[in-house]
């Protein structure tokens, strides 16, 4: 549990972390509240030589609407998700998810960039995102880009991320006011990461679904966003038939591990509890 | 004597003796970071230490070169078993009779096996030159399943005895087996099943499972070339066990070994054996002259020093169809991993697991224990709970349960007509053991009482009816647990260990001014020793517990003593320390006879102080006497005021309980909540009701820990796949239900105050308990064993197979 030897530095902004990035090489590795990062340092799964602490960056921080979007800056830790005003009336699955993650120890530190940059299909906010349509900002040695969440993740640990290449940003539509939703997550412990986890939001009118979108945390390699699933409920009225088809549909395009969590069956099975039970509480918020 | 003379009742309060809820006072070191543990030690020139693991499960080694570990700047040496082999030390002897490879030997037999050590300048260094050691393996089959261990084509384990057909405990049957360990009358008992009317037979399985204290197992070892004499500073639950068995290991004479145990975070039986940690350090601080630390890590710890439990128990029960017992079998496999490490006092392979006949009263009982060896850490060791008692403890709560199921009677009902009656102790059970006291019917009644047992009983029909009517997806189940206990090893003519009687001593000195230090073979990790012994002599000899200093560990300094696991600290150095009081107080009796001119039986004992009798302010206290200890004593008397006393009990002493738990079950997730869980203890006469409260608050937060997720799993390849507390249940706060403590008292009438141990029951019944509660909300769709770790998937599946997702 002794990480190998690694270099510090400390950049002061986004343009001299990309330069020391790109310098640096391949094992240069961005730092941010260190949570996912260290443990894995210490585990030897990571040996950069490098660190470059984003920490310093205050470009990397706060929280502003932005015409229709509202921007989190990617060094925003977890606990100032949970205690943004902005965040839980806007959009108040971030602050339910968020509180699902860890413990306060490690959400004063974890930052959402890192969160949904890591590429760990166990994270909890990347389907949240994906659910949500988000955008990352992504600034790299040849300027800056912007990636859709539901392009974004490749394969565990990989993502659309060039080396080199930072989330500086994560841009979010704001839902519509009165939005239905619910992050449902199964765990064994606090601080475990998901056994299977579902996130929805979904908009109503007339007692039937207006627009509907579901993500799926940790039942793949990559976390999942459920489309066809979230087709088969808009227009509907969320009867327990139309829920059904969705569900298997939800559970259709996973593929967990087996692990001690339990085996990829069980976890499948889990996804469509934890979306059931989603699509319960989203609907009552919704109001119908 | 006018008003302002305190009462004896005032005066025995200031002292905060026995019965006090008296607040620790090791605490305010604890709380303020000032502990002083092995970690903490800092010598001039220490070096560090650090292993270089095995990847595989089973493999030979071929190869390993080294070079490239001491070529990194840094690294002072490394060390493989060539050269441990040198000073004939690439094995050691196990506390079971056993031999262990302290580095891996031409071969090794479970995966993170110690194989190299390195010895480097800080422990960075040695982390990094550790991955560069470079070893050449030849992969061999393995085998995880104690089950499968003595099948004709199961791998070869210990090829060191292959050939040996008699273990350290008898013959042995095949390679792969360690020993056979039998109890009870197998013809009376065969005899009860032919006759029977109704009989049960499952396998019930208690997991391997890890002590897993919060300090990790650590060492620094420190020897002096100029004396000749070792320093060893490190987490022993049993420091003097670990000199003379270092003194025999290393040959170093025995008074030129120091062991020290400074404050130690937690022990559960993981910190009782010796480890290659230990060997290698001191081997390392020999080589190097200058001392050595080694700490482990978590996954270090999970992984290879002391496992518990991992019994395999085929449990039978004979009965009469109007709910008696009449017979009780149980054939157990015990995987032992590739060493027999266990902890066990040495004539007792299988431990204590013979008190299987738990609290009732069976006529006729027999058990069979077959040791075995397979691919996996070794250990064996009594996590919270006196040796294999836990395991005695499950199997027959659980059997208890689905009897009373096969019977239709409540499980209550058939315990209480079973139950040992208050009018047969002291009762001899049909294994032999002598139970010291009980009375069982009334705790359980009280039990049942308090948390409304039958209420819940209808509470829970209507939730099944609702639940087949589908209006709810919760199970509701009630767990029951009446446990006995066997704890305070041990009297000599039963136990040993390694042929040292398991006696326990305490030696006290009484200063002049009236304050004193007790010393003791046991050592805290935890417990309290500090503060609960100071209230034993607070009460026996009248002086503040605040006046008295409590100090263990030092084996310089210490009387000699077994340590402390088992629950024995209070059933023998307890009574070592009540014995040693009276000796004292023999003595101060003498002296305050011949300063108040009376003869000695003219005194009587009153809180504080000899009185003359029938004159009450003629007296002397307790502390007037101390005083003239030391400057007028009798004239032929010596002066001083000390006495040790070695304390062998006459017999072991058996805490009870009665345990009830309520438990909501989720089938849809497999998820469950505590909903209630009340713990009611007999621990015979109570020192500190508060520190008692908190030993079953801890104990109970351990027991729901493994009945609900801890398990230490290895997958078909060896690989143990639950080392880390990613995946190792340790509850948190969060999860930990809320605990309704409770008691009657029923003395230990051979204990000099009564007292019987009490740290370890919350584990023994807590298990059964949680246990029960989720096999009982299943019990009525006609499962009748669930198997533990109770996690959400294990739940969940039971629920599937009882069709309950269609
Ligand atoms: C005990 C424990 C329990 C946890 N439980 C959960 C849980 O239940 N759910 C959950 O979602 N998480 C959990 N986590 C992880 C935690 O939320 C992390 O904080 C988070 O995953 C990563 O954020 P970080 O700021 O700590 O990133 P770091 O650990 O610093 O970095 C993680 C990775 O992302 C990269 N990175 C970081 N920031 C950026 C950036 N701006 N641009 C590009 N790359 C970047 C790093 O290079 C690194 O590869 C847990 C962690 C711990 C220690």
């Amino acid at each position: 549990m002794i990480p190998g030897s690694f270099a510090y530095h400390r950049p002061s902004s986004v343009k001299e972390a990309v330069g020391l990035l790109g310098s640096l090489g391949d094992d240069a590795r961005a730092i941010a509240g260190g949570h996912s990062l260290i443990p894995m340092m210490k585990l030897r799964l990571a040996s950069p030589s490098h660190l470059v602490d984003l920490v310093g960056v205050a470009d990397l921080k706060g929280i502003r609407e932005d015409g229709k979007d509202i921007l989190i800056g990617a060094m925003t830790t977890q606990h100032e998700v949970i205690a943004s005003d902005l965040l839980t009336k806007k959009i108040p699955i971030l602050s339910e998810t968020a509180t699902l993650i860890a413990d306060p120890q490690v959400r004063y530190v974890g930052t959402i960039g890192g969160n949904v940059a890591n590429g760990d299909p166990g994270n909890d906010m990347p389907a949240v995102m994906m659910c949500l349509n988000a955008t990352y900002h992504a600034v790299g040695k040849s300027g800056e880009r912007r990636i859709a969440a539901r392009e974004f993740y490749q394969g565990a640990y990989f993502t659309a991320l060039e080396p080199g290449e930072i989330v500086t940003a994560i841009r979010i539509p704001t839902p519509a006011a009165g939005h239905g939703y619910a992050y449902e997550k199964l765990k064994r412990k606090v601080g475990d990461y998901a056994t299977a986890a579902a996130a929805v939001v979904l908009t109503a009118s007339g007692g039937k679904v207006t627009s509907c979108s579901i993500g799926l945390t940790n039942v793949a390699e990559t976390p999942l966003w459920a489309e066809e699933a979230s087709k088969i409920l808009t227009g509907s009225a969320l009867d327990a038939a139309t829920v059904k088809k969705a569900v298997a549909a939800a559970e259709a395009i996973t593929s967990p591990a087996s692990d001690s969590r339990g085996p990829a069956a069980y976890r499948t099975k889990m996804a469509g509890v934890m979306l059931t039970r989603a699509l319960g509480r989203a609907k009552a918020r919704a109001g119908f | 004597m006018n008003d302002m003379t305190p009462t004896s009742a005032e005066r025995a309060e200031k002292l905060q003796g026995m019965g006090c809820k008296r607040k620790r006072v090791e605490d305010i070191r604890f709380v303020q970071g000032k502990g002083n543990y092995v970690d903490d030690i800092k010598l001039p020139g220490m070096l560090y230490g650090d292993f270089t693991r095995s990847p595989h499960a089973h493999a030979r080694v071929k190869k390993i070169d080294t070079t490239k570990a001491a070529a990194v700047p840094g690294v002072v040496a490394v060390i493989t078993a060539e050269t441990l082999k040198t000073v004939n030390l690439a094995w050691m002897p196990t506390l079971a009779g056993d031999v262990q490879m302290v580095l891996a030997d031409g071969k090794v037999l479970f995966q993170n096996q110690e194989v190299a050590f390195v010895i480097a300048e800080d422990r960075y260094t040695a982390a990094d030159a550790a991955e560069l050691v470079e070893v050449e393996y030849e992969g061999l089959p393995c085998n995880v399943d104690p089950l499968k261990a003595m099948s004709a084509n199961a791998p070869v384990i210990r090829e060191d005895i292959k050939d040996k057909k008699e273990g350290a405990h008898g013959p042995r049957k095949h390679p792969n087996h360690v020993f056979n360990w039998q109890a009870g009358d197998k013809a009376k008992a065969d005899e009860a099943f032919a006759k029977a009317d109704v009989t049960i037979k499952e396998m019930i399985v208690y997991p391997r499972v890890h002590p897993c204290p919060l300090e990790t197992c650590q060492c620094v070892a420190s020897f002096d070339k100029i004396k000749g004499e070792l320093t060893l500073w490190g987490t022993f639950q049993a420091p003097h066990v670990i000199r003379t068995v270092g003194s025999l290991i290393s040959k170093i004479p025995e008074h030129k070994i120091h062991v020290i145990a400074p404050d130690i975070g937690g022990g559960f039986g993981n910190k009782v054996g010796a480890y290659p940690g230990y060997i290698c350090a001191i081997v390392a601080s020999i080589v190097t002259g200058r001392p050595v630390k080694w700490v482990e890590d978590r996954i270090e710890n999970l992984s290879t020093t002391a496992f518990a439990r991992d019994f395999y128990m085929e449990t039978e029960i004979a009965a009469t169809k109007d709910g008696k017992v009449t017979g009780l079998r149980c054939y157990t496999v015990a995987d032992h991993g590739a060493f027999d490490a266990c902890a066990n006092a040495t004539k007792w392979p299988a431990g204590l697991f013979s008190i299987i006949s738990g609290s009732y009263d069976f006529p006729a009982a027999h058990v069979s224990v077959d040791g075995v060896y397979t691919n996996k850490a070794p250990g064996g060791v009594a996590y919270r709970c006196s040796f294999r008692v836990t395991e005695a403890a499950y199997a027959i709560e659980r059997a208890m349960d689905i009897m009373a199921q096969k019977l239709k009677m409540d499980p209550a009902e058939f315990r209480m007509k079973n139950l040992i009656r208050r009018e047969q102790f002291p009762y001899t059970s049909a294994f032999g053991w002598v139970y010291d006291s009980g009375d069982y019917q009334t705790a359980l009644n009280k039990a049942m009482e308090t948390v409304g047992y039958k209420q819940l009983r209808e509470e829970q029909k209507k939730c099944r009816e609702a639940f087949k009517r589908g209006e709810t997806r919760e199970l509701m189940g009630i767990g029951l647990a009446f446990f006995t206990e066997i704890v305070g090893a041990g009297p000599s003519r039963n136990c040993d260990i390694l042929g040292i009687a398991m006696f326990d001593s305490a030696e006290i000195r009484i200063h002049p001014t009236g304050t004193g230090i007790c010393r003791l073979g046991t050592k805290s990790q935890g417990q309290g020793h500090e503060t609960t012994y100071a209230q034993i002599i607070a009460t026996e000899l009248g002086l503040p517990a605040d006046n008295i200093a409590v100090e263990e560990g030092n084996t310089d300094t210490a009387p000699y003593g077994l340590g402390t696991y088992g629950s024995r600290s209070t059933p023998v150095s307890g009574a070592a320390t009540a014995m040693a009081c009276r000796k004292i107080k023999a003595k101060a009796q003498m002296i305050a006879a011949y300063m108040l001119e009376v003869h000695d039986d003219d005194l009587e004992w009153d809180v504080d102080r000899f009185r003359v009798k029938g004159n009450p302010e003629r007296f002397k206290t307790m502390t007037e006497l101390a005083w003239a200890a030391y400057h007028e004593v009798p004239p032929g008397m010596e002066p001083g005021l000390e006495a040790i006393n070695y304390y062998d009990p006459p017999n072991f002493t058996f805490p009870f309980g009665a345990y009830i738990c309520v438990m909501d079950v989720d089938v849809d997730t497999g998820s469950s909540k505590v909903r209630r869980f009340y713990a009611l203890d007999d621990c015979g006469t109570r020192i500190n009701p508060m520190i008692i409260e908190g030993q079953i608050h801890g104990g109970l937060t351990e027991a729901f820990g493994i009945a609900m997720g801890q398990e230490i799993h290895y997958d078909e390849d060896g690989n143990v796949t639950t080392a880390s507390l990613m995946d190792y249940f340790l509850p948190t706060a969060v999860e930990t239900p809320k605990w309704e403590t409770d008691w009657t008292t029923t003395p230990s009438p051979h204990h000099p105050i009564g007292a019987k141990g009490v740290g370890e029951s919350p584990n023994v019944g807590g298990v059964p308990c949680f246990s029960n509660a989720v096999n009982d909300a299943f019990a009525f769709l006609g499962s009748t064993n669930i198997a533990m770790p109770h996690d959400n998937w294990r739940t969940w599946t039971a629920a599937d197979k009882l069709g309950l997702h269609k």
